[in-house]
């Protein structure tokens, strides 16, 4: 249905459920963020599935008014990807956590960016499990211990950027829940992209990880803010040409040295980005009918099968 | 036994053309207006482990083996003496022993197999070199011998003999042959009816004038029929059913009706995804399945013990479906991934943590396979729970003649859908409460409709809560469905008593075991005065206990009959009935029931006047 007017943040709010997450959680930034982003990208909240995960993160679709559901551990991709292809008018975006993305659903994770469907991906990454009471969450690295942990972390973090460049990710972003604005711009741009976009989002959790903090990322020890966009030193992740493959490698690799860029300075924006076949430009090859009806609308319940019968007389 | 009551099996290590061979000779048969049945037994491998195809033609419908063998065609030396003897078991001792006095076997010479050698007198042996007569074959046409290009058709070696055995003609065969082949690969077409034909004809020549015992006896003034699999004719059902969606993994034996979908993408509206598991698969269906679109996933025990939660998941958020159909095999564990069991029945009834309503439907054959896939699909829409169709690996892979999958004319019921206002004063509730239980279902992207739903416990909004009165009012909503599906789900469809209302023995029984069950209580009831009924029940979950116990209450005499170890139907019954069956048929071997092991079963329970069963002896 067309909007009458382009719709704004408030028309996708909620009035009757209020969030449940703690005061300065990096959650309430990637909320706002979302509706404003929705907004902008002028699509009607009938016309919007939000499906998230488990952990504070899943709880997400109860705060923003559009379809939403609130799924299991591990399995928002999943989800996800058949929402998306029993309709593609919707626009959809999965929401889910640091350890349900590259913990629980990592196996998800890699194929889901192998399989490339057209959809937004949002995970919220603070490097513990919150909602279990602060353990070491995949992105947490080797020797932090936050203060909810009885002893440091005694193995590797996940490069998420790493991962979802190996695992064919067509759009590769990095984030900050507290960077309102360029937040909001990186998932409109998400959204625009066709296929399955990855934005990891850093944000703090002020009760259990006293690491990652927003006085970490302001930078008050060493003087700097330390997150700073890629786009003003002139990094360019985007492949402008996806038939040449040298400029594939390139790209690919450039973004990998930035994924591992943390310490005194952590990069934010697109890391990478390529047009390439959608899952669904795969189905509507082999089934041209795809390419403009969505399964919801192509599907025949009671369609006569006798001539498929007849193949086995 | 009928005249044209012929069990052919056709035997060798898997790669060698047993699969075409048999599939091409049970579609002549079937084409040539008899009913077949056919069964197939192999292990899960590629290349050269032992496989056999069961093939047993009649002049009425059959739907289970026999025990004997009229004709073996074999391939190897295996399918005639088995396995090395020195292996700690050997209970594979080759088919040779079940060769009727008086059939016939086919082998390859190479095999090195004679009358003196072979160990039985009271059968004909027919030794062909195969590869010879596929040389001469491939020589009348002008070509030269390659063994690399021409050895496949080894395989119709047997296929001709078997027609001189049974004075079947070669050329009905090779209509079926030429269908096979690709069209770059016509050309092989008149070559493969000359192998057949030299086949036919040094057969032949063994035997002489003095023919054979058995004929198989063309009817060709009947309508055509289908020969189907299980997991085609479930796979059609689902087109039927308007499924828009299949999302499967690989796995045995239930790929085989994902494979047969997949094909089918570019002329019918379905999407067939192969996921990275089953915990995948489940959920991508469940997603697709709140979307809007009918939806499902296929697989075996093992994959269905990783969509358990998606069970639940789907159940909690009242999704409409998916449907999930189960192909049984031998458990637990990898277990015996391509045999046969009825070992899921308890699993599926409780698959998930928590409690919850679902559906479990198990089809007695290959109609009611298709039949109550359909049915799965309306059930999904209208109670808004998943449904599991639990049929197994005798289904998926044996091959049965119908006259139709009767799905024509089955009703489509999406169930309620909301149609609200959208600028209604109430917001739209996903999980209303009403007094059928059901909440009609906004379709998302239906303006008004916005609802959030989540696997936590919530309200009539999809919102998570923790009170305790809105605990009590969702779960008496959700598992109240299952009082109502009763209620609505016509008896007829719950369960069915064969036979007459009053018999000497009452059969119990859920799933594919209704196929041997049938042909055995037939043969019984024909060669003595014993009456036998059978009680299948279909529908598990929800469980019709009343009607159930009535029956078993006013039954003379009751057998439970399951191909499992710990007669998990029975469980059930006592479970919901309070009524213990004492006699049980229980097999676990990983293989189905014969027509000849149920009949037995049958006469251990109402032995037969000795004179009668004398008679039957003899038979």
């Amino acid at each position: 249905m067309a909007v009458a007017t382009l719709p704004t943040a408030k028309d996708f709010a909620v009035t009757d459920s209020h969030p449940d997450w703690c005061g300065g959680c990096g959650d309430f930034g990637i909320l706002n963020a979302v509706k404003q982003a929705l907004a902008q990208r002028g699509r009607a909240p009938h016309d919007v599935m939000v499906v998230s995960g488990i952990g504070c993160s899943g709880k997400l679709p109860h705060y923003v008014r559009t379809y939403g559901l609130h799924t299991l551990h591990g399995r928002v991709l999943n989800v996800a990807t058949g929402v998306k292809l029993a309709n593609r008018d919707l626009e959809v975006l999965a929401v889910g956590g640091d350890g349900d993305g590259y913990g629980i659903g990592a196996g998800y994770f890699v194929n889901s960016g192998r399989r490339n469907v057209d959809f937004t991906y949002l995970v919220h990454n603070n490097g513990v499990y919150g909602l279990t009471k602060g353990q070491a969450s995949p992105t947490m690295q080797r020797g932090m211990q936050v203060k909810s942990m009885p002893e440091p972390a005694i193995i590797d973090a996940v490069n998420p950027i790493g991962l979802a460049i190996s695992s064919g990710y067509t759009f590769i972003a990095r984030g900050y829940a507290m960077a309102q604005r360029e937040l909001v711009g990186l998932i409109v741009q998400a959204m625009e992209h066709r296929g399955t976009a990855l934005i990891d989002i850093l944000q703090p959790c002020p009760v259990y990880n006293d690491l990652l903090t927003i006085d970490f990322f302001r930078g008050r020890d060493i003087g700097h803010q330390r997150t700073y966009a890629l786009a003003d030193e002139g990094y360019d992740g985007k492949v402008h040409d996806p038939s040449n493959v040298d400029e594939i490698v390139a790209k690919q690799q450039a973004a990998l040295a930035k994924s591992y860029e943390w310490g005194e300075r952590i990069p934010m924006g697109v890391l990478y980005q390529i047009d390439l076949p959608t899952f669904e430009d795969g189905v509507a090859s082999r089934r041209p009918e795809f390419e403009t009806a969505s399964l919801i609308d192509s599907a025949r319940p009671g369609v006569d099968v006798s001539s498929l019968e007849d193949r086995f007389r | 036994m009928p005249p044209s009551d012929l069990s052919l099996m056709i035997g060798g290590p898997a790669g060698s053309g047993v699969n075409p061979a048999s599939e091409i000779f049970m579609k002549a048969c079937s084409r040539a207006g008899v009913f077949v049945f056919t069964n197939v037994e192999y292990h899960s491998n590629i290349h050269g482990r032992h496989i056999f195809f069961r093939i047993r033609t009649a002049d009425e419908p059959v739907t289970s083996h026999v025990d004997r063998v009229d004709v073996l065609l074999a391939l190897d030396a295996e399918t005639i003496y088995g396995t090395d003897p020195h292996q700690d078991y050997q209970s594979h001792r080759g088919h040779l022993h079940e060769v009727v006095p008086g059939g016939a076997i086919v082998v390859d010479a190479k095999v090195g197999i004679t009358a003196e050698n072979l160990g039985r007198d009271d059968v004909r042996l027919l030794s062909l070199p195969y590869d010879d007569i596929v040389r001469s074959a491939v020589e009348e046409h002008g070509l030269e011998y390659n063994a690399r290009r021409h050895a496949v058709m080894a395989n119709m070696v047997p296929l001709g003999a078997c027609c001189a055995l049974l004075d079947f003609d070669v050329d009905r065969v090779i209509p079926i042959v030429a269908e096979r082949l690709p069209e770059r690969h016509q050309n092989l077409v008149p070559i493969n009816r000359s192998v057949l034909q030299h086949a036919w004809q040094a057969a032949h020549d063994i035997l002489g004038d003095e023919g054979f015992f058995q004929t198989l006896h063309p009817c060709d003034d009947q309508p055509a029929r289908m020969l189907v699999a299980g997991h085609e004719a479930i796979g059609i059902a689902k087109l039927h059913a308007g499924c828009a969606f299949q999302t499967y993994y690989p796995i045995a034996p239930a790929s085989d009706e994902s494979v047969y979908l997949e094909a089918l993408q570019a002329d019918w509206p379905i999407v067939v995804l192969q996921a990275e598991d089953e915990v995948a698969s489940m959920n991508m269906a469940v997603g697709a399945a709140h979307a809007g679109v009918r939806a499902a996933t296929s697989t075996a025990g093992p994959g269905f013990t990783l969509m358990a939660e998606g069970m639940g998941f789907a159940s909690i958020t009242e999704a409409p479906g998916p449907v999930v159909v189960l192909y049984q095999r031998g458990g637990p564990s990898t277990g015996l991934p391509t045999r046969n069991s009825q070992q899921d029945l308890r699993f599926a009834l409780q698959p998930a943590h928590g409690e919850f309503p679902h559906i479990v439907v198990a089809p007695g054959d290959v109609e009611e396979a298709a039949q109550y896939t359909h049915l799965a699909f309306n059930w999904g829409d209208r109670y808004q729970v998943p449904v599991v169709v639990l049929a197994d690996k005798f289904i998926a892979n044996s091959h049965f003649t119908v006259e139709s999958l009767g799905l024509k004319g089955l009703p489509v019921d999406r169930g309620a859908v909301w149609t609200g206002d959208v600028n209604g004063a109430e917001p739209y509730r996903r999980h209303q409460l009403t007094s059928s239980g059901v909440s009609p279902r906004a379709v998302p992207g239906t303006p008004g409709g916005e609802f959030v739903t989540t696997s936590d416990e919530h309200t009539e909004r999809g919102r998570i809560e923790e009170d305790i009165d809105n605990r009590i009012d969702q779960m008496d909503k959700r598992m109240g469905k299952l009082d109502i599906m009763l209620q609505e789900i016509p008896e007829a469809e719950q369960f069915a008593l064969h036979g007459s209302d009053e018999a000497d023995l009452t059969i119990v029984s859920w799933g594919s075991t209704r196929c041997p069950i049938r042909d055995a209580i037939r043969q019984v009831e024909r060669e003595s005065d014993i009456t036998v009924n059978n009680l299948q029940i279909r529908l598990l979950r929800p469980f019709p206990a009343d009607a159930v116990r009535e029956i078993l209450e006013r039954a003379n005499r009751l057998l439970l009959l399951e191909d499992n170890y710990e007669g998990q139907l029975g469980l059930l019954v006592a479970e919901r009935t309070g009524i213990q069956i004492a006699e049980k048929a229980l097999k676990y071997t990983g293989r189905p029931f014969s027509q000849d092991e149920v009949a037995q079963e049958i006469r251990r329970q109402v032995p037969m006047p000795e004179a009668v069963a004398a008679a039957a002896q003899g038979s």
